[in-house]
């Protein structure tokens, strides 16, 4: 498993043939990779804080309890933070199981919990001013499927 | 203990950190104690469903007991992803 919290971009075909490389009984590898991108029109970027003493250990918890839940081979999380352009990748997941029915499910839970569980916080930042992202509600409802 | 602050609530507040002498027993005392501070207090922590709280890094409730808590962090609900 690797967990990454970082400012710098990273490069998600690099990412993806490393987590792909040596895993142990996995017929499959699901990846997502979420990207900026210009919502409303007029977004110049998106600046993400985030809660440095927590982040790394709530992702971690999100990531055991998605290879526990779905016996992957492994699991990866890149997050990043700091001030990102529209176009540019914000995060990527990575699962790997033995069939792609629990690669895809484990990648979806992933996603759902750090949405709404990991302790990040978007604002946008378009010509006009700066205005922070609300949580959907339905993030929230979404977590409700895994319980 | 070290109280923290994230996103619009640390704006409206305009700091990330306080440190904090505290007898209060729970987080809401604490709330109690904050709002009663100053009016950028008062306006952070108004709407407390608006709110999440981090007890020693990890997510918790306003009800959450503070004995021993070194850390406590106050921000919206997140946005990841």
């Amino acid at each position: 498993m690797r967990v990454a919290v970082q400012s710098d971009s990273f490069d998600f075909a690099s990412e993806a043939a490393a987590f792909a490389q040596d895993l142990d009984g996995a017929g499959a590898v699901v990846t997502f990779t979420g990207i900026v991108r210009d919502v409303s029109g007029g977004l110049e970027a998106m600046e993400i804080e985030h809660y440095p003493g927590m982040t790394q250990s709530a992702l971690t918890a999100i990531a055991e309890e998605a290879i526990e839940r779905w016996s992957l081979a492994d699991a990866l999380v890149i997050h990043r933070h700091g001030r990102l352009a529209v176009g540019e990748q914000i995060m990527m997941v990575a699962t790997a199981a033995p069939h792609r029915g629990d690669a895809f499910e484990a990648a979806e839970f992933l996603m759902d919990y750090l949405k709404s569980r990991a302790p990040f916080w978007k604002k946008e930042i378009t010509r006009d001013g700066a205005e922070w992202v609300e949580a959907r509600e339905d993030d929230e409802t979404a977590l409700n499927r895994w319980k | 203990m070290d109280v923290l602050y994230f996103a619009w609530v640390r704006e409206r507040i305009g700091a990330p950190k306080d440190k904090i002498e505290t007898n209060a027993a729970t987080v809401t005392e604490l709330v109690d104690e904050l709002r009663a501070r100053e009016p950028r207090y008062e306006a952070a922590f108004a709407d407390l469903s608006a709110l999440r709280v981090a007890v020693d890094q990890e997510l918790s409730d306003f009800d959450a007991p503070l004995a021993g808590v070194r850390e406590v962090a106050f921000f919206p609900p997140m946005t990841g992803g």
